[in-house]
């Protein structure tokens, strides 16, 4: 069976619609053409790797601004997963993102979203640009 | 958030009655965790056991309450992780700063 899905989402930047996201992830991976095991972990893994995504998009890219819209396309082929989230907002610089510190004395609150995405996805890039920005993350399929 | 509080043997145990801990309702439970411990709590078990996803806002918000309690010279542990939270616990390495126990039950042994 060939793998050949394409959504497209439009929702305000607000955190309310994460759940309804995230749900509309895990769907769509459960109808990936894969064994079953590997279907499961990647229903859990899409799910949040739209949350993380969307996340990073309200509250730094668009700075929190209800106003504003966020664009996700959800591509399935038989290569690859891909999520591309696309805000209109001042963006961030991904590159200056520091992973966490895992020394026990240091553990912060904050900051483990990226390190979230590069750990679960194969490439994370985020590109800027005047027309709007785009995170990019994609993951080889077996 | 819908939040029910027990106390046992002075142990406050706070269940928390939702599916999600999220960017959405993360920082209700962030200003929760915090009142407890400015209120002169010490110890403290937070059970997930209806949680089945969290995401980075809401492990944030675990270890702002951790840290609530070193300052405070408390304790925070957790009980019934759900198999997302645990994997997200592992990915992130949190399951070796927190005391993570598989009920309620063994959570308040602990502290006898």
């Amino acid at each position: 069976m060939k793998n050949d899905i394409d959504i497209d989402i439009t929702i305000p930047s607000h955190t309310r619609y994460l759940r309804m996201v995230g749900k509309i992830g895990e769907k769509v991976a459960q109808e990936i053409d894969c064994p079953e095991g590997i279907r499961e972990t990647l229903s859990s893994q899409l799910a949040i790797v739209l949350t993380e995504g969307l996340v990073n998009a309200i509250k730094h890219a668009n700075s929190a601004d209800p106003d504003k819209e966020i664009h996700v396309r959800i591509n399935v082929s038989n290569k690859n997963l891909v999520v591309r989230i696309y805000d209109n907002g001042v963006g961030f610089d991904l590159d200056a993102v520091p992973s966490p510190s895992f020394a026990s004395g240091e553990i912060e609150d904050k900051g483990r979203g990226i390190f979230i995405l590069r750990s679960l996805m194969d490439t994370v890039r985020y590109t800027r640009s005047d027309d709007g920005n785009v995170l990019e993350m994609r993951k080889n399929l077996p | 958030m819908d939040i029910k509080t027990e106390v046992t043997d002075g142990v406050s145990v706070l269940f928390i009655r939702e599916d999600r801990l999220d960017a959405n309702n993360s920082e209700e439970l962030k200003v929760e965790l915090r009142r407890f411990y400015e209120s002169g709590t010490k110890d403290l078990v937070i059970d997930l056991k209806e949680i089945h996803f969290i995401d980075s806002s809401g492990l944030g918000v675990l270890v702002s309450g951790y840290k609530n309690a070193s300052t405070s010279h408390g304790t925070l542990k957790l009980s019934n992780l759900q198999s997302q939270v645990k994997s997200m616990f592992e990915l992130t390495r949190l399951h070796r700063v927190f005391d993570i126990f598989t009920s309620v039950d063994d959570a308040l042994q602990s502290y006898r």
